[in-house]
């Protein structure tokens, strides 16, 4: 049995990469990517798990990293938005003017990458049901929604 | 030179996608230390005792700090203690604040805090503020200074500020008036719900300087604040603020500043970051205004409008803060874009115990469109006329006159008609606006229209200092925060346009801080593009006329015979006698290898012109330098049985004089409504009896997602704004204004009873129908 | 960010679990259960609860996975909503499954957690009420498995120690025609005002609703092969409803009643077209 006590040192994958750290069990992954691995990517919003700035991937799929621990990532693959690069989520969101703030964007592009990740060809169904997990208060979400498609037939040409 | 604009992207987008972008609290030091707030259990109460001594037992913490008497904030009235002072004006007002190591801490220990609260009358309405014998807010109203000289507070009520519009003679209008309507509008308060919760961090140096990274729309306004408020010399604060979680209106009051700099300073100087959590955001920060409209407006037999009064009442919560202005400025566009030659308008903002309020997109905006547009609807009705074209005949045209009095041209309001034909195209208006389709569905259409201004200092500015790099690219340095308006990516197009340079040659500060960037008054009022805007383009001019200067000794004439070509001044008469740009920018070089003319720097400024004070009997004056103006359509599809509905599509077609940067100016206005359509189907603050807020998290104070969206379509007219950059109008504002009217007409219409309050919630519209139907039987 | 300390377990066993619990609570700690761990983070940070340690559950293997032994169907405690969405075991438990919170919280939620949290709403229960599911449960007083209705009926809750590890449906009642109804006070997300699930069986539609009162709330079957109009039955549904109806920001009573009628009307309405 695993028991975390007191300031205790854990070891977190994060990106491909290892990091030994020093956590509560009380911190949040959120907390601990933020301040101790200096990943700030990903955004505290509402740290209710309403808002969805803080997503990041875990095992591949999207979570809200306000509300896990950092002690459950042990030993599970974590990937940040820092962890992205180049993909066709982020070009689309980069030319379709699907962020402005750019504040939700990390948590937008983490589960717009996991969505196509899992269902390469979305129907408009699973697209509404994954996005609905953020909230984006600068755009009209049309920007978004242009986005994915414009990354749906970029995942296309590349295959 | 412009790329073609579907292979463009915005300058932030590469780091933010990657998740690069620096957002101030992205850069808190480890060693920070962290404060965290007690706030008010009550809406209303005398502060009998605070006793901290069991916070101090945390580990951790190193100070505890409470409100002192004297320093005051306040924009306009300075009637805000940064902390309470012995008394508490709104449930969630910060009462005292633990610095500690780690924020855990510090929240932990604050809650250790004991105060005991005596209770007072809670003034939890407009209706209860302005009640005779109410309950003050502030009894000591009249010993507070003001910030402004334009502010009227009534002293021995919870009046703040009275603004008067007196246009033409009202019993004449009226008895030109064959058709009158009249009605009570309501909005309620609203959160900004930007993504990015306020905070800052400060620090103090030994030297005495005080440096302040701080989530702000405005960092040059708040050190000068925060300098007067402290009595220390503005040079000494220094403000940095980077890439901005979204503002909207929300992060421009020094607050957070100012917490972090007394946190600091309790801390021996220590940096000490100030954060506020997204329950705090709802009822510890400034929020929307809610408002109240009395309107009663008339119109003759062909449809002309003859005569307007309208009363609006501004629920300015707790504190003054910019509701002053706000409830002016909703004054002064009380007649928006249309002909009206008799109006009367009282404005009043009004102190009671809700949350307090500051600016917010559409800045006193929203409640005179509501008013005014939803009125419109009425009496197109009751003149059996056709709603858009009751619009299109009482457009402002040249040589009327605003609300104000300023003589309208084209130039400073563009062409509104021009705005509502084309939205009545694309609605497809003509086919009908109550369209009774299947199984009890039905299509309905509503129309607004909207104008604003700045409602500005009458004396505020922006400046732009350009200098070069060897190689001939270009610095461009201004104050414009970048908040997601695409300011960073308009305004360097408009510096290469001036320049007929490739815009990827300009570099531009994408933060800010004020003691190297120079004085712009505040990213607000939908004013950075024309402002900055203007700047840039006279320092582009001073930077021009410098290269010519060092070009001409060395070309051997005057500055009247060569000319500057983006990449070269030549020689008019003989273009192939030139010296290249990268050749003059640090002077021209001798071939003893001196630089003669040395660097050029490129100076602009901008100041707000012909502004002036508005008349305190009549109102007349100019309060901004032009109105964007446009018009507005809603779809829905109505649902009989269910009262419910569905977005179905939103047009604005916007007059913006020229369009700067296509995908910036498009995005902002399809934000702005969706803005727009979230606060008429869904926000509000509910306050409890005791004047508690209900609803404090995103659990349960819905914005708009995803799927609920309709579609958004997004065109401008091009009516030059002579005073504009290339005839530039703002636009970050204006596509919120008319939503919720257009929406109520459409919902009117096809639930055929009228909506006068928001928001417009599937229960709201239930419960209309349902009180309809019940009055109807009895 | 929770403003205090606890310790953190990851017990591999039911034993080593059920151990734990027992001697922090003698040591005067206050221990608890922890499987998605949303609604216990987000009470935290707030300061609502504080407990001194949390034991999760998630490593436990009687708490994992999902399947079918052909007569019944098996859901693991540690289950998320998302699992139980995407398998498609038992439809409407997915559609139930399917509208709480949203998508990304879904891959977090478990069964467990929404069935035994202090949300008032546990729209998961909904389906299994319907479905006469029985909850194997193992605490400090033995492990049994037991009719759901016994531990969770009106607002019955778990006593302290104890744990859900599996529940256990017919397998008959996945294949049976249903609908699930969620409708908040916006379109889509939020607390629902009514989340009405319902099956329909041998003539007769049983039903279930969330929202109405503070409880999820199984109503009477409804025989609906008859004249009455949908409207009518509808109507003596909400009528056997216990009072107070729920009146809240969301929603009043009022508004409440109306949609459910609505609903259950639909919902009758659909079945009666089978």
């Amino acid at each position: 049995m695993l028991k975390l006590s007191g300031k205790c040192k854990i070891t977190l994958n994060v990106n491909g990469n290892s990091y030994e750290t020093l956590v509560r069990p009380a911190d949040t992954l959120l907390e601990v990517l933020r301040k101790q691995l200096g990943l700030t990517g990903a955004k505290a919003g509402c740290e209710n798990g309403d808002c969805g700035a803080c997503t990041v991937l875990v095992d591949g799929m999207p979570v809200k990293s306000c509300l896990m621990l950092a002690a459950e990532a042990v030993g599970r693959s974590v990937t940040t938005i820092e962890g992205l690069k180049g993909t066709p989520v982020q070009k689309a969101f980069a030319e379709n003017y699907a962020f402005q703030c750019g504040y939700c964007t990390p948590g937008f592009i983490i589960v717009c990458h996991a969505l196509l990740a899992k269902y390469p060809e979305p129907d408009d169904y699973t697209i509404e049901s994954w996005l609905q997990s953020n909230i984006c208060r600068c755009t009209s979400y049309q920007e978004i929604k242009a986005a994915v498609q414009a990354a749906v037939m970029e995942t296309r040409a590349r295959q | 030179m412009q790329q073609a604009a579907d292979t463009r992207i915005r300058r932030d987008a590469p780091q933010k996608v990657e998740g690069k972008a620096v957002y101030n609290d992205d850069r808190t030091p480890p060693a920070c230390l962290q404060a965290r707030l007690l706030t008010s259990i009550y809406a209303h109460a005398e502060i009998k005792f605070v006793d901290v001594s069991k916070a101090y037992t945390v580990p951790g913490v190193r100070a505890v700090v409470t409100g002192e008497s004297g320093a005051l904030l306040g924009s306009i009235i300075q009637d805000m203690p940064a902390l309470a002072v012995k008394r508490v004006r709104y449930f969630g007002e910060p009462v005292a604040m633990v610095v500690a190591q780690e924020e855990w801490q510090a929240a932990q220990a604050a809650k250790l805090i004991q105060v005991e609260y005596n209770p007072l009358p809670v003034v939890n309405s407009l209706e209860e503020a302005l009640k005779p014998g109410a309950a003050l807010v502030h009894p000591g109203l009249s010993e507070y200074r003001h910030a402004v000289n334009d502010v009227y507070p009534e002293y021995g009520t919870n009046i703040s500020n009275r603004t008067r519009i007196r246009k033409g003679n009202m019993a004449e209008g009226w008895s030109r008036s064959a058709v009158v309507v009249e009605a009570t509008y309501n909005i309620p308060q609203a959160s900004h719900a930007y993504m990015e919760t306020r905070n800052s961090r400060a620090r103090i140096s030994p030297d005495g300087r005080i440096d302040i990274f701080s989530a702000s729309q405005g960092p040059h306004a708040s050190r000068s604040h925060i300098a007067k408020v402290l009595n220390v010399p503005e040079g000494s604060i220094v403000i940095h603020a980077p890439f901005l979680g979204g503002g909207y209106g929300g992060k421009v009051n020094p607050h957070p500043d100012f917490l972090a700099v007394m946190a600091s300073k309790a801390a021996g100087g220590q940096e000490t970051r100030v954060s506020f959590t997204r329950e705090e955001s709802f009822f510890s920060c400034p929020c929307k205004i809610g408002a109240k409209a009395v309107v009663r407006l008339g119109a003759d037999r062909a449809g002309k409008l003859q005569a307007y009064k309208v009363d609006f009442f501004i629920d300015s919560g707790a504190y003054a803060d910019t509701s002053p202005v706000i409830s002016r400025a909703a004054a002064a566009d009380c007649a928006g874009p249309y002909s009206i030659p008799c109006i009367e308008c009282d404005s009043v903002s009004v102190y009671t115990n809700h949350v307090y309020t500051t600016s917010f997109r559409g800045f006193g905006h929203e409640i005179s469109t509501f008013a005014l547009e939803r009125s419109m609807d009425k009496l197109a009705a009751a003149l059996n006329m056709d709603p858009a074209e009751f619009r299109a005949r009482n457009a402002l045209r040249e040589c009327d006159y605003t609300s104000t009095q300023v003589k309208v041209t084209l130039s400073n309001t563009g062409n509104i008609s021009a705005c509502i034909s084309r939205v009545k195209q694309i609605m497809e208006w003509d086919e009908g606006t109550r369209i009774q389709a299947e199984k009890g569905l039905v299509r309905s259409k509503g129309i607004a229209c909207f104008s604003k201004t700045s409602t500005s200092p009458t004396d505020a500015v922006s400046t732009a200092v350009i200098s070069f790099c060897s190689d001939g690219c270009v610095n461009l340095n201004c104050s414009v925060i970048e908040s997601g308006t695409g300011a960073t990516t308009a305004l360097p197009e408009i510096l290469a346009k001036r320049l007929n340079i490739p815009v990827e040659n300009v570099y531009m500060n994408l933060e800010v801080d004020t003691l190297n960037n120079p004085e712009h008054w505040k990213t607000v009022a939908s004013m950075s593009t024309y402002m900055a805007g203007n700047a840039i383009l006279a320092a582009a001019d001073d930077a021009v006329k410098q290269l010519k200067a060092n070009a001409a000794s060395a070309l051997r004439c005057g500055v009247q015979d060569i000319e500057f070509d983006g990449k070269r001044v030549y020689v008019i008469e003989d273009p192939d006698s030139y010296i290249e740009l990268k050749n003059l920018v640090y002077g021209v070089k001798t071939e003893q290898g001196n630089a003669v003319g040395g660097p050029v720097i490129g100076r602009g400024h901008f100041a707000m012109k012909h502004l002036s004070i508005m008349d305190t009997e009549t109102g007349k004056g100019k309060t901004g330098p032009y109105w964007t103006a446009g018009a507005q359509g809603v779809e829905v599809e109505y649902d009989e049985r269910e009262h419910s509905f569905r977005l179905v599509r939103a047009v604005t077609v916007l007059d913006a004089g020229k369009v700067i940067d296509r995908g910036c100016a498009a995005s902002q206005v399809s934000g702005a409504m969706n803005m727009g359509l979230s606060l008429a189907t869904r926000e509000e603050y509910q306050y409890a009896g005791n004047g508690e807020p209900k609803d404090t998290s995103f659990r349960t104070y819905k914005v708009m997602h995803y799927s609920e969206n309709p579609d958004y379509i997004v065109e401008f007219i091009e009516t030059p704004n002579l005073g504009g950059p290339y005839g530039a109008r703002g636009l970050g504002e204006h596509g919120a204004l008319g939503m919720a009217s257009a929406l109520a007409g459409a919902l009117s219409r096809a639930a055929g009873v009228e909506f006068d309050s928001l928001p417009i919630t599937f229960e709201a519209v239930w419960s209309a129908v349902t009180n309809k139907g019940r009055q109807a039987k009895q | 960010m929770i403003p205090f300390d606890f310790d953190y377990y990851v017990p591999d066993t039911l034993k080593e679990a059920a151990d734990i619990y027992g001697s922090l609570r003698r040591e005067g700690a206050s221990p608890v259960y922890y499987a998605g761990g949303t609604e216990i983070i987000s009470m935290a940070r707030v300061s609502n609860i504080r407990p001194s340690a949390v034991i999760d559950i998630k490593n436990i293997p009687e708490c994992k996975g999902f399947g079918t032994d052909g007569a019944r169907l098996f859901f693991g405690a540690a289950v998320t909503l998302g699992e139980i969405c995407e398998s498609n075991l038992f439809p409407l438990l997915g559609l139930a499954a399917g509208r709480i919170a949203d998508h990304t919280i879904q891959l977090r939620l478990t069964l467990g957690g929404n069935l035994a949290g202090t949300i008032i709403y546990r729209e998961t229960m909904l389906p299994l009420m319907l479905a006469d599911a029985s909850v194997y449960i193992s605490g400090p007083a033995g492990d049994r498995e037991v009719p759901l209705s016994d531990v969770f009926s009106g607002g019955k809750r778990l006593s302290p120690g104890e744990i859900i590890v599996r529940v256990y449906v017919d397998a008959m009642y996945a294949s049976l025609p249903c609908v699930h109804v969620k409708k908040s006070r916006t379109e889509k997300l939020g607390y629902p005002l009514v989340s009405l699930a319902a099956m329909f069986m041998d003539g007769s539609m049983r039903s279930a609703v969330s929202g109405l009162v503070f409880y999820p709330l199984r109503l009477r079957d409804t025989g609906i092969k008859n004249k009455q109009s949908a409207a009518a039955l509808a109507q003596q549904l909400f009528s056997e409803a216990p009072s107070p109806i729920i009146e809240d920001v969301n929603g009043s009573a009022g508004y409440r009643e109306f949609i459910f009628k609505k609903t259950a009307e639909n919902a009758i309405i659909h079945f009666r077209k089978l």
